[in-house]
């Protein structure tokens, strides 16, 4: 099994109890060289890992992944050099990248499948690309049934969450707030309803994400998704040296 | 231009184009985060109902003329004629209220978003023309307004952003990024993104999402309508060339557009050349860049083999971008209008030279026309031409005193 259905598989079926974890950290940040070993060790706890391809302008990223992106550029991380990392990774978790869409249009979408097939990745997500545009790629990908996950989030109209969760593959990513990664305001009660209407829209698992920082979002949110995204917490106590394991066990209930 | 290509231009011409999804032949689109997706379906809906509103149209009619300042007026320059050998007319944009075409965009855009009842009004800026447009716009129309200015800007465009403040604009400086245009649009979009419903984003170029692309230009437009009938008064017929500098490229496509269905009249955007012409150097996305995808369109774009965006430089302020508006990008691929480039020291004598001897003070923007006029003059003696003079140079006096030693 890999590709969408590995992804859904393991989001449904998860490693703990509880819902699905499903980390996010900035490709070779905040060292090169630690990046297959970070993986390897995420990969104990994750369900799904979900690796950012850094890109120059993240319009939809808050602080700290604009930071962690601009210091893997820097330092020369590009999506070519992701898949060539990759390919000497073994992992049974499944492997999401996350980039903006200048990078996998400039390395081509067939040569994108091809190495993503030879990297052991499953899917992507792809911020700057609504279902309107994404057909060509959409279908590039569920030819060699690689994952397109779609976002919705709360600016979107129910008819339009249920257009959009059936282009989804993999699972279906409910951006928790409107605004960018990261947020430090705490995730509120209002999102409940939201949730609820993605849920009842979607016939694969629903991941929640953006703004997730503890154990009470964790909480809040556990009883409507199927799984959950951490990001720019991870990358901070990532710079502040926790290991992530330790930092993810702090969020679980 | 082969016959596919004229009927594209007939497409466009005829509102064919930008098509549904916000195409100019396979240049546009909409590529968005979700979060504004909402709202960029809301304004198109709304702009196509209000540009074809009279009543709006009056509204805006009126305001440009008695508030901003409109028409502007079609200058000759007789020494310039007389140095290069062709009858030069400046389109005359520094003299609108706030010294750019960028109020005709930022007013037009107030006015939709007083119409959508936005609470809040975001805009970026890179020289602080299109700020400080902003800033008064939303003054007249009473809703507060936020700019987003990279820090490397605020440096060199000072005296604007004094202004913006004045008119009661808060400025916030942008030290992510490259400090300059590029990074003030992420902010902005950022900015938009966490306030999708109450907030509405005045973009400043012919840039973003669909539908800016379309309404910049519909707003800009009204420079070559006025040109046009200005030019045929004064000369009885049309010029042989229009020049016009291109950043974004919004008072470009404002003067040329009414000129696109006129075989003879050649049209010449003029990028910046930089300090050279190595990637990194300028901002000549038309005339060095590849396709790809920033801030929310397909278009010709500065960036690296791994798509990565390149930071770019130019001595203008308004021209330091890497991106350029699909519908310019639309009209290099059909072969209707000229992309060429013009040099940071190239740009600062045509300053120098309009001052002396035209007594007017051009924006450094605009002074990249005049070096492409300059050029095209040699090969054209006796020819007719006009240059859109976009703004006016007072907000480049800190890069002038340092510079020219003034
Ligand atoms: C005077 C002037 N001209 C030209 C420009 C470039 O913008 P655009 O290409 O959209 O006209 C600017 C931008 O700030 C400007 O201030």
């Amino acid at each position: 099994m890999f590709g969408s259905e590995l992804i859904t598989n393991s989001v449904e079926n998860t490693k703990q109890s509880g819902p699905a974890i499903v980390p996010f950290i900035t490709a070779g940040y905040p060292d090169k060289d630690s990046f297959l070993d970070l993986i390897t060790a995420l990969a104990k706890t994750a369900d799904v890992i979900e690796i950012g391809v850094p890109f120059s302008d993240p319009m939809a990223d808050g602080v700290t992944i604009q930071r962690s992106s601009h210091a893997a550029i820097e330092s020369g991380v590009t999506l070519k050099w992701i898949l060539e990392e990759l390919k000497t990774l073994n992992t049974k978790t499944p492997i999401v990248l996350m980039s903006y869409l200048n990078p996998l249009y400039v390395y081509g979408y067939d040569q994108l499948v091809e190495a993503s097939l030879e990297a052991g990745i499953d899917g992507f997500i792809i911020p700057d690309l609504p279902i309107e545009e994404g057909e060509e790629i959409r279908e590039v990908f569920n030819k060699a049934k690689l994952a397109m996950i779609q976002l919705v989030t709360p600016a979107t109209p129910e008819n339009r969450i249920n257009t959009i969760a059936k282009h989804s593959t993999g699972f279906l990513y409910a951006v928790t707030v409107k605004g960018v990664t990261g947020g430090n305001e705490g995730l509120s009660k209002e999102v409940v309803g939201y949730l609820e209407t993605v849920k009842a829209s979607s016939n694969i698992p629903v991941c929640a994400g953006f703004g997730v920082r503890s154990k009470a979002d964790v909480e809040l949110l556990e009883p409507y998704v199927d799984g959950i995204i951490i990001g720019s917490a991870l990358v901070e106590a990532i710079e502040q040296k926790i290991t992530a394991t330790d930092f993810l066990n702090t969020l679980r209930a | 231009m082969d016959e596919k290509n004229k009927q594209l231009l007939t497409q466009l011409l005829s509102g064919e184009l930008p098509d549904e999804h916000g195409r100019f032949g396979e240049f546009g689109g909409q590529y968005a985060p979700e979060t504004l997706m909402p709202a960029l379906k809301n304004l198109d809906k709304k702009v196509k109902t209000l540009l074809n509103d009279s009543a709006f149209q009056q509204d805006l009619s009126e305001e440009l003329n008695q508030w901003a300042g409109r028409p502007t007026g079609l200058t000759y320059a007789k020494k310039l004629t007389e140095l290069w050998g062709v009858k030069v007319y400046l389109k005359r944009e520094d003299l609108t209220h706030t010294g750019a075409h960028k109020i005709n965009n930022a007013l037009g855009q107030a006015l939709i978003a007083k119409q959508l009842n936005a609470k809040r009004v975001v805009a970026e800026t890179g020289a602080g023309q299109h700020g400080v447009a902003s800033a008064a716009a939303c003054a007249r129309v009473g809703i507060p307004c936020v700019v987003y200015m990279g820090a490397v800007d605020i440096e060199r465009q000072a005296p604007n952003v004094d202004r913006m403040r004045q008119l009661g604009a808060e400025v916030v400086p942008v030290t992510a990024g490259d400090q300059t245009l590029r990074a003030a649009v992420d902010e902005a979009f950022r900015d938009w993104v966490s306030n999708p419903d109450d907030t509405y984003y005045i973009l400043g170029s012919v840039v973003g999402p669909h539908p800016y692309p379309y309404m910049v230009r519909e707003l800009q437009s009204i420079i070559g309508k006025e040109a046009k009938d200005q030019i045929i008064k004064a000369t009885n017929g049309l010029p042989d060339a229009v020049f016009a500098c291109v950043g974004g490229g919004s008072n470009a496509i404002g003067i040329f557009h009414a000129f696109l269905g006129d075989e003879s009249v050649e049209l010449i955007g003029i990028e910046a050349g930089g300090r050279s012409q190595k990637l990194g150097d300028n901002a000549a996305t038309l005339a060095s860049g590849k396709p790809g995808i920033l801030h929310g369109t397909y278009s010709m774009l500065l960036h690296d083999e791994d798509g990565l965006v390149q930071e770019t430089h130019s001595v203008s302020a308004g021209l330091d971008y890497p991106g350029v508006g699909p519908e310019h990008a639309f009209l290099q691929s059909i072969g209707r209008v000229t992309y060429t480039s013009a040099e940071d020291d190239e740009a600062l004598e045509e300053v120098r030279a309009c001052c002396s001897m035209e007594g007017i003070l051009p924006a450094l923007e605009s002074a990249h026309a005049f070096v492409g006029a300059k050029k095209w003059a040699e090969g054209n003696q006796g020819k007719t031409i006009i240059i859109g003079l976009s703004g006016r140079g007072d907000k480049d006096m800190p890069t002038l005193s340092k510079v020219l030693k003034i």
